[in-house]
């Protein structure tokens, strides 16, 4: 067996964004079946800025018969990314869709680096490494072919996973070359050099999900399919009220159910996201672990947050948003004095509710706990911290816990927090065997980790002219001691900030304890809807077009301090004139009630603007006509067919969050406990939407969820322009919108 | 209890309480878990399986009351021309993004292009609404349907979305 070991430095790796100088390191053996078996590991960008250097995997494997076997690094939770980041590979070795298999790879830090679904970050920190992978190993084989058939390697070309010299029309494929391939010197990866774009054939084109297949003849691929011989099953019941803890519970009798093997309570901890205090139940079926649920009857110490309410905080709030900021953002200007001084004021208060995720799959877990080594199954879009928390829960050495994924059927960033890894891994430890735990519905949307509720308080201030001159802004928020909650902050760069003279922003916390955390597109979820909407009320006030209005104050092309790179100007006038031509935005004549309305927003460093048209009934029910999505994510959509569903289910998500969804707190706990109170939107509610990409001429970057901050203040902006009602709270009250 | 139930064509002979539902004994007695848990209360149409050819939530249909009824599942539906067709255009419309409702979907348009008419848009609607796609695929379900019941279907060429 060869195995060779090299390291490298790379100038080419350093064109990607956050690009400082580092090693790359591309290792490289025969595989068994002699095969060629590239692992290859980059530093990851999120370290990069520190100096730290954490490492990226994937590995290629080339079978005698030309199948190429590519890793997947990253967790599936229906984004697609077990197909997208194995096509970047494959484009580059230059071989068919057809010859390719994906395989999962194990959740494991030290070997993939970053493995995280989140923050729509798999594009743009692996659109380099991934093609990198890919040409590199089509170098060796190149090498390969070239020496055996003693011609110089500049004269070979590669298509269909075969190497052929152009010259004399000899043709060996890539099976048949590996194992030479593996014996030779890695190439420098700044000499191997990448396709021109234009010769692209996977990147770019429609590439089906790879799991399809088997996903529509209900193959068992998800989280909650797992299955291992001798298993148990388990439920786990928390108090009600976030935090609290066990008094008692009718365990004697819970033991006497059928099939109850184990019923005991865990004491747990006071981290949220954490194993928190609460009766087990594991049974030899999971039908008779819920039943047994059913008959429990526990005596819960409530503990301190027994009193909060919604209705509490949005009394604190309206307290606070009466008041000057306790923090300060961003200061530009007067924004009092301009205020004092403008034509026109607009003053408006905004408020969201909290959220739940609500993924379909409902939380689970299976876990195998012995001799000091657990063996977690998981539907997770994050890992590493469940290994850790594993790990410390169990007073285990992290190298002890092995973390499997399995498919997650949907995330939307509830399956970043772990708290269901630790509780199977706990009740398998006290079962002494291995323990699937499967929460029901209610669990789901009453222990989740919620979009955080949010106040703002607003005053615009418009010159004679029309033109906005100032911007107040009080965001009355979660947190304790100017410590904002998780997921519950805003930044001092969202447009139209660095574009209004005289701008101030500043926060005031409400102590609370919900347990919160990033609902897709985080922060943007929310903030969109009040900044987009906003920008439209003081665009009506002024008498101008909002999108004209929009494009105005946009004004230079320059790139303004911001998210990553920053926030590009052009690139957002870019997407608003696009969707202002596809939308044929003001030139259509609509009827009574029927209205268009247009957001754009800038998030994960995508670009998004969207029109919505609406039309509202005399009931006041919203009936979204269509939306139309203009993109910018740079130079390439790697997989258009993909791409397409993925900005339909972001636009149809934020539908969701705007027209169905609000999580109340009463008395402590959440009131909604399944989709009769907390909805998806339904395939009756979804609009006709046609998705369109502008290629810049920026490195690609991620999808996931750029699209849903502006669908919300798109179509609230479209009820306003179809009523007159300006929806300032949500979600959408039909009631206000009664003719 | 003792039952004996009849699984896309085969006996199965299980041993569970009277009220377990049937989704329950597939996913967990039958080990079939195409069938999916989503919300417990026939709200989202994640378990739809049919008996005797009609669609059934199988979170609320008890062992004790499927009696001697045929269950398919999604597991077996393919055998039929209509499943086959609808996993097809599933695959061919790329409509899967979790993945998760996909095969409850199916289930119930399956059941809708039963008696072998191409539905309106409004009866889609209609028969559709009851199963949730968190991920919000219904464009493409809806699409996918309507290739589906198309009768040279198979023979077209494909299309595919966003090409």
């Amino acid at each position: 067996m060869q195995d060779m070991h090299l390291s490298r430095t790379s100038s080419a790796a350093d064109a990607r964004p956050g690009g400082a100088s580092r090693r790359d390191f591309l290792k490289v053996s025969a595989a068994a079946g002699g095969g060629l078996l590239l692992s290859f590991e980059l530093p990851s960008i999120a370290n990069a800025a520190t100096g730290a250097h954490a490492t990226l995997n994937a590995y290629v494997r080339i079978a005698p018969d030309n199948t190429v076997t590519i890793t997947a690094k990253n967790p599936e939770i229906g984004q697609g990314v077990m197909t997208m980041l194995p096509m970047l590979i494959a484009e580059e070795l230059d071989v068919d869709w057809k010859q390719v298999r994906i395989e999962q790879a194990l959740a494991d830090h030290r070997v993939y680096g970053r493995q995280v679904a989140g923050g729509s970050m798999a594009t743009p920190l692996e659109w380099d490494p991934m093609r990198q992978a890919g040409a590199v190993a089509r170098a060796m084989l190149v090498n390969a072919a070239a020496r055996r058939w003693k011609v110089k390697a500049e004269d070979c070309v590669t298509a269909h996973g075969e190497v052929t010299h152009t010259a004399s029309g000899r043709k060996l494929t890539y099976g048949a070359l590996a194992a030479a391939a593996a014996k030779l010197p890695v190439p420098d990866l700044g000499s191997v050099k990448l396709k021109d774009p234009k010769d692209y054939t996977i990147i770019g084109h429609s590439v089906p999900g790879y799991e399809s297949p088997k996903l529509v003849k209900g193959e068992p691929l998800f989280g909650i399919d797992m299955v291992v011989p001798g298993m148990l099953y388990g439920v786990f019941t928390k108090c009600p009220v976030f935090g609290g803890s066990v008094v008692r519970a009718n365990l004697d009798v819970i033991r006497k159910l059928p099939g109850v093997r184990h019923a005991f309570v865990v004491e747990g901890g006071s981290d949220l996201a954490g194993l928190m205090p609460g009766v087990a139940i594991v049974a030899d079926s999971w039908w008779q672990a819920a039943k047994a649920q059913r008959q429990l009857e526990v005596k819960w110490d409530e503990g301190a947050t027994r009193e909060q309410s919604s209705e509490g905080f949005a009394r604190q709030a309206a307290a606070l948003g009466a008041k000057a900021p306790a923090h300060s953002l961003r200061h530009d200007g007067d924004a009092a004095a301009a205020l004092k001084g403008a034509a026109h004021v607009v003053e408006a208060s905004y408020h969201y509710p909290f959220l739940a995720h609500a993924p379909l799959e409902p939380m689970n877990c299976t876990a195998h706990a012995r001799g000091g080594k657990v063996e977690i199954w998981a539907p997770t879009q994050n890992p590493e911290p469940g290994r850790a928390l594993v790990a410390r829960t169990l007073g285990i050495d992290e190298r002890n816990v092995t973390i499997h994924f399995r498919r997650s059927g949907g995330g939307f960033g509830r399956r970043l927090m772990n708290d269901y890894m630790v509780e199977a891994a706990w009740l398998s430890e006290i079962a002494r065997a291995p323990v699937k735990l499967v929460w029901n519905r209610t669990d789901d949307i009453q222990h989740d980790f919620y979009r955080p509720a949010g106040w703002h308080f607003l005053k615009g201030g418009l010159d004679a002219s029309g033109k906005l001159i100032a911007w107040q802004q009080h965001f009355v928020s979660f947190g304790r001691n100017g410590q904002i909650a998780p997921s519950a902050g805003m930044e001092s760069t969202i447009f139209p900030a660095g574009r209004v003279a005289n701008l101030s922003m500043g926060y005031s916390l409400i102590p609370f304890g919900v347990p919160t955390g990033p609902l897709r597109a985080p922060g943007s979820n929310a903030l969109a809807f009040v900044f987009q909407s906003f920008l439209d009320e003081l665009a009506h006030a002024a008498g101008k077009d909002p999108l004209a209005f929009q494009i105005d104050l946009l004004g230079k092309d320059e790139v303004l301090p911001g998210r990553g790179p920053g926030f590009n100007t052009a690139r957002a006038r870019g997407v608003l004139e696009k969707v202002r031509e596809v939308s044929g935005w003001g030139g259509r004549r609509l009827p009574s009630r029927a209205g268009a309305g247009v957001a754009f927003y800038y998030s994960h460093l995508g670009y998004f603007a969207e029109v919505v048209e609406v039309a509202v009934a005399a009931d006041g029910q919203v009936k979204v006509n269509k939306v139309w999505a203009v993109g910018d994510i740079g130079s390439q959509v790697i997989n258009p067919t993909a791409a397409d569903n993925m900005v339909h289910g972001a636009i149809l998500d934020g539908l969701a969050e705007a027209l169905n969804q609000k999580i109340t707190i009463e008395n402590g706990h959440v009131v909604e406990s399944n989709f009769d109170t907390f909805s998806p939107l339904l395939l009756k509610q979804a609009p006709p939407i046609e998705v369109h990409f502008i290629k810049s001429n920026h490195s690609p970057t991620g999808l996931g969820e750029p699209p849903l901050p502006p669908a919300i203040p798109a179509l609230c902006n479209a009820i306003f322009a179809a009523t007159g009602k300006r929806i300032r709270t949500l979600p959408i009250d039909p009631a206000m919108l009664k003719a | 209890m003792r039952y004996t139930l009849h699984v896309n064509g085969r006996r199965h002979n299980v041993d569970v309480d009277s009220d377990t539902p049937l989704l329950w004994v597939l996913r967990d007695t039958i080990n079939l878990k195409g069938t999916k848990f989503g919300c417990g209360i026939g709200l989202c149409g994640a378990c739809t399986v049919h008996l005797d050819g009609a669609p059934a939530r199988a979170c609320l249909t008890a062992i004790s009351d499927v009696g001697n009824k045929a269950v398919t599942t999604i597991e077996g539906i393919g055998a039929t021309p209509i499943g086959a067709r609808l996993q097809k255009a599933w695959l061919d419309i790329d409509v899967v993004q979790c993945g998760y409702c996909q095969p409850g979907q199916i289930m119930s348009a399956a059941a809708l292009l039963a008696n072998g008419k191409t539905p309106s848009d409004g009866e889609i609607d209609a028969v559709m609404n009851g199963n949730i796609c968190r991920c919000g695929t219904y464009n493409r379900i809806r699409i996918a349907i309507k290739q589906a019941a198309q009768s040279d279907f198979g023979t077209a060429p494909n299309k595919r979305k966003g090409a």
